[in-house]
């Protein structure tokens, strides 16, 4: 049970196998996708027909690479568009509310708490129909009123960054919630008695303070917007990010050209996930 | 903190989440609801009427592919629990210090890549041309091509691959908790291993095993690619047939009802979890 205890052997090993087994299931996926992206073979399968990078560098028909396919790259710019807004506007909001849970009491603050969380427990697919449902009749109706065209309430990139900005946001707000009530708030009432103004206080002492709890949650939010589906594909119009175009090619039959894309995709996470926990590591 | 001196402060800071959460989660829902309960009688003209959640119950393809969802989705969290559990357990009692720190992240890793990539590793690894399929043909197990894809099993793996990690981790945390002398103790007392797991080891983490089980669950029903595209077209996932109603018949009134009900059956499900487990939503989803 605890190491302490005394088992057999052939338990022992076969914990280990298993565990071992599990870390195989883990990795199997991610392995195959990366190393068939090297494949010179034009569908991602065995046999192996050798060692190529043309599926990245390619430009010449059937070999076109990542970084020669319009599609795939008109599609990261829309992705990163996407997620530097929800990023921002997410980290704005999630330390807005951090102060105002962690600083203040108020009248129905625990029910505001909950309803902060409540995004979390919505299944993507109903966040992105509901808010399209949403616009869309907010857009009917001012229409009708006024007779003008409201297409920022119609499917597009607008709709993107708001549905998933709706949920981004919670996460961003528990992050820097957290490093906020670590805070010492004596540290800001000196700053008050050495004169410090109020806003003085809060951007030299405070906002410093919750710096790497805003990065990481910057991060985290880049990474989840640039991952999310379910509430994408609902709400997408004629711009569409990366894992909208890479679900189209997907259905239509795949070439190691998305296996290229995945195993950069993967190495952004892997830098972007390192950096925000060298940054949560400097939190401690 | 009690005393506000500034009233204006107050209320800068309270103005960005009661717009976040009325425009984009309140009015919303309140805006599925209200359309799912509206029927069409003929162009821009709607009477309300429950008749779209009627067509639910009087459509057998409807409610048994809501039916089939709830259930596989069920049988994926018995299975990521009964797979995640001995994982869990390992990263926290068995090993220590370095070890401990990189299986715990190697647990992680599947979050931090894209699901859609996650789909087509496992898309790559079962259809009929795959690197399973050929490396049993060339072991020669098999004489032809085996297609291993567009089944059931193929959407359980899937499930159960997307999601272990919010078992696991939420385990990992209560487990840790646990103190090793309790463990000793009743094996001092002549316990045996099922005895100590019963008695001491699977209460002390029941925490941990609903708040799992809740997330799990969650993400199960709600998931759409894994189903989609790991289960082919006969793949009957209830979101994907919200998402037909939605973009490919345009019929929003029908497709709210859908979505509402989805809803209702997860909320249900997160409130049942939180009473069994006798937590709150903000100890059980704040943490992970």
């Amino acid at each position: 049970m605890i190491p302490s205890l005394p088992r057999s052997n052939v338990a022992k090993w076969a914990y280990r196998a298993y565990v071992t087994l599990f870390f195989v299931y883990l990795g199997l996926p991610l392995a195959v996708v990366s190393v068939f992206a090297f494949n010179d073979s034009l569908f991602p399968s065995l046999p192996w027909e050798g060692f190529t990078l043309a599926w990245f560098f390619g430009d010449e028909s059937p070999f076109i690479g990542v970084f020669h396919e319009r599609a795939i790259l008109r599609s990261i710019g829309t992705s990163a568009f996407v997620a530097a807004w929800v990023s921002a506007l997410s980290v704005f909001v999630g330390t807005c509310n951090a102060f105002l849970f962690v600083r203040h009491d108020f009248r129905g603050k625990a029910l505001l708490y909950m309803m902060m969380l409540l995004p979390l427990i919505i299944p993507g697919v109903i966040l992105g129909i509901s808010i399209l449902v949403f616009t869309s009749s907010v857009a009917n109706t001012l229409e009708d009123a006024t007779g003008l065209w409201f297409d920022g309430l119609r499917p597009g990139l607008i709709l993107v960054i708001l549905g998933q900005f709706s949920f981004i946001t919670t996460f961003a707000t528990l992050v820097i919630s957290a490093r906020l009530q670590k805070f010492d708030p004596s540290l800001e009432e000196a700053a008050l008695n050495l004169g410090a103004t109020r806003a003085g206080a809060i951007r030299q002492i405070t906002l410093p303070f919750l710096l790497p709890a805003i990065i990481a949650s910057a991060v985290v939010s880049m990474l989840m917007s640039f991952e999310n589906f379910n509430t994408t594909l609902m709400l997408v119009g004629s711009d569409s990010p990366l894992t909208i175009t890479m679900f189209d090619k997907l259905k239509q039959g795949s070439t190691p050209v998305l296996n290229a894309v995945s195993l950069l995709l993967m190495l952004a996470s892997a830098v972007l996930g390192l950096l925000s926990l060298l940054f949560q590591k400097k939190r401690e | 903190m009690a005393s506000d001196t500034s009233k204006l402060g107050f209320y800068l800071l309270l103005a960005p989440i009661l717009l976040w959460l009325t425009l984009l989660i309140l009015l919303p829902h309140i805006g599925l609801f209200v359309v799912s309960i509206s029927e069409k009688v003929g162009p821009r003209d709607y009477e309300t009427g429950f008749g779209n959640y009627a067509a639910f119950f009087t459509e057998p393809l409807y409610w048994r592919t809501f039916a089939r969802t709830a259930i596989m989705s069920i049988l994926a969290t018995a299975l990521t629990l009964l797979l995640g559990f001995p994982i869990a357990y390992y990263i926290a009692k068995i090993t220590k210090g370095r070890t401990k720190t990189t299986l715990f992240l190697m647990c992680m890793i599947p979050f931090w890549v894209s699901e859609l990539v996650r789909t087509f590793g496992w898309m790559i690894l079962l259809r009929e041309t795959g690197v399973f399929s050929q490396v049993l043909q060339w072991a020669g197990l098999v004489s032809g091509p085996v297609e291993m894809l567009y089944n059931d099993a193929a959407i359980m793996v899937g499930l159960v691959y997307t999601s272990i990690l919010f078992m696991v981790v939420p385990l990992v945390t209560t487990l840790d908790s646990l103190d090793d002398s309790l463990i000793e103790a009743g094996y001092d007392l002549g316990g045996t291993t099922s005895a100590i797991l019963r008695e001491i080891v699977i209460p002390h983490a029941m925490p941990g095993i609903v708040s799992g089980c809740i997330v799990v669950f969650m993400l199960s029903l709600g998931n759409y690619l894994t189903p989609i595209l790991l289960g082919g077209k006969d793949s009957l996932w209830f979101t994907g047939m919200i998402y037909t109603q939605f973009i490919t018949r345009f019929n929003w009134e029908l497709g709210s009802a859908f979505g509402f009900l989805l809803l209702a059956l997860s909320s249900l499900v997160v409130f049942f979890g939180l009473r069994l487990s006798g937590r709150s939503l903000a100890e059980t989803m704040g943490r992970s």
